[in-house]
């Protein structure tokens, strides 16, 4: 035990400096310069962001300020339903803190499959396969869905995951045109017929906060004979009769439409992991050959016990999604009201994103809304798509008509502070 | 003039809109390095290809791609 402490001890004071040729830290330069040009205008770091208390799914404690939040994404409240805590503290108490080992082994406990069962009620699928990210979700289902000399066709606006799985993968992977239904025929007609094809979308896209025309987008991809992949992180619960998603909302079904539904417990369903569903009658097979699935950790048992829990009253929150679309037509129609150029025209979800001139704009009025008492996302790019600089809202069911009036008034004052809007 | 010659010049004639900085362009132009292009443009750029030719330069493609002449030489194999 005592090797780290000599070790330390042995280590020269004042270590030679690496030859810039040779320092792998070197490609960073531009990205340190830029983030200290930025830190040196006096502005906090919008990145360094602590909540030292939570209070509730609404507000937090930051820099000993109490705070409210509209820049998570807990759109249905459930981080703190009484349910969903005792199922949690059970597990904690039954099972332990982790679980030591992978899905594929030691890792599957009680709560694991009962989350999977859960997922499989709400979406009336006939698999569900948890992930202990949505991200790994799906960096997992994509890079071992479509294989060497297949095909995956992308949404140019498609969230990091979903870039990274088709990096990870063997696939030829193909772009079109962020929502251009014209742009995904024309590039589904140019392949060859014969081998098989993956179109990735989403139902709502996270940064701007725009749908996708996915029955369209459907039947162009089944024209062209593609499987169908949706990520619905930004819709459980609140989208479709059931909850389902933007693919509901839109008329369109699992198994007939849509093959894959990707989604996460790190936004509605209030906690952390990922999931994808299906009702493809060989993909249970996707537990034997998906490498981000098998090789790492489970999710602790109070996790799935929480995601469980949450899934089944998400089943049934009818007063919530309708609370949840009220705030986000409040605040969508105040900003605008305000002067504030926004996303997208009307509330079209639960993510209303301010469009800023520059990077110092942002960061500004981020920085003023921040010591008024709110906290916002601020999204640049490569995140963005068209080089924007946005600050980011989400609406969550749990915010009072009390709180939206105070998040208008601080946009309008922020807003004007920096000259945003007059 | 040969088909490769004819694609070097519809290559060229498809970076023009989007040469900003008049970039002198030969074979060896590299499209990051020489005509600073982000990633916004290379996609607008490659649709615009893609459209002239008929073709798919897939992002697999794309990344071996880096200057005009290999282009070329990747639009004339895809055409083939």
């Amino acid at each position: 035990m005592t090797d780290a402490g000599s070790a330390a001890d042995a280590l020269p004071a004042d270590p030679a400096p690496v030859a810039p040729e040779r320092d792998l830290f070197s490609k960073f330069d531009a990205l340190i310069a830029e983030r200290e040009a930025l830190l040196s205008s006096g502005v906090r770091d919008p990145f360094g962001i602590v909540m030292e208390r939570v209070l509730g799914p609404t507000t937090a404690v930051i820099r000993g300020r109490e705070t409210i939040l509209a820049g998570t994404y807990n759109y249905m409240g459930m981080t703190f339903d009484p349910d969903v805590i005792a199922a949690g503290k059970a597990a904690l108490e039954t099972f332990g803190s982790g679980t030591n080992g992978s899905r594929m082994l030691n890792g599957t406990f009680r709560d694991h499959v009962e989350a999977e069962e859960a997922l499989k009620a709400f979406y009336g699928a006939t698999s569900a396969m948890v992930f202990s990210t949505g991200y790994q979700a799906n960096l997992g289902i994509i890079s071992t869905i479509a294989g060497r000399g297949e095909y995956v066709i992308l949404d140019a606006d498609s969230h990091a995951s979903i870039y990274d799985g088709c990096k990870m993968g063997d696939a030829e992977i193909v772009r079109f045109r962020h929502n251009s239904v014209a742009d995904l025929d024309k590039r589904l007609g140019r392949l060859p017929t014969e081998p098989g094809k993956l179109v990735v979308l989403e139902g709502v896209y996270s940064m701007m906060g725009d749908l996708a025309p996915l029955r369209e987008m459907v039947a162009v991809s089944r024209k062209h004979g593609a499987m169908v992949l949706v990520d619905e992180a930004h819709s459980m619960g609140f989208f479709g009769r059931h909850g389902r998603g933007v693919y509901e909302e839109q008329g369109l079904e699992l198994g007939r439409d849509v093959d894959f539904v990707i989604g996460t417990f790190s936004k509605s369903v209030g906690t952390v992991g990922g999931f994808c569903i299906s009702s493809h009658p060989k993909f249970e097979a996707m537990r034997l050959a998906c490498r981000p699935y098998i090789f790492t950790a489970s999710l602790p048992p109070s996790v799935v016990a929480t995601a469980a829990t949450s899934i089944r009253k998400l089943m049934d929150a009818q007063g919530k999604r309708e609370q949840l679309w009220r705030n986000a037509r409040h605040l969508h129609g105040s900003l605008k009201a305000l002067g504030f150029r926004l996303g997208t025209e009307a509330a079209d979800s639960a993510i209303v994103a301010v469009i800023l001139d520059t990077q110092e704009q942002a960061v500004a009025m981020w920085q003023a809304l921040l010591e008024a008492g709110l906290y916002v996302n601020v999204a640049r790019p490569p995140a963005t798509p068209a080089g924007l600089f946005l600050l980011r809202c989400s609406l969550c069911a749990e915010h009072t008509a009390d709180q939206l009036e105070r998040i208008v008034a601080m946009f309008a004052d922020a807003g004007r502070s920096v000259g945003a809007i007059n | 003039m040969s088909d490769r010659q004819s694609i070097l010049d519809a290559v060229t004639a498809q970076i023009e809109p989007f040469n900003k900085k008049g970039v002198a362009v030969t074979e060896a132009t590299t499209f990051q390095g020489d005509l600073e292009w982000d990633s916004l443009t290379v996609m607008d750029f490659v649709a615009a290809i893609e459209d002239e030719f008929d073709i798919i330069i897939t992002m697999n493609m794309q990344a071996e791609i880096e200057t005009v002449g290999q282009l070329a030489d990747a639009v004339a194999k895809l055409k083939g």
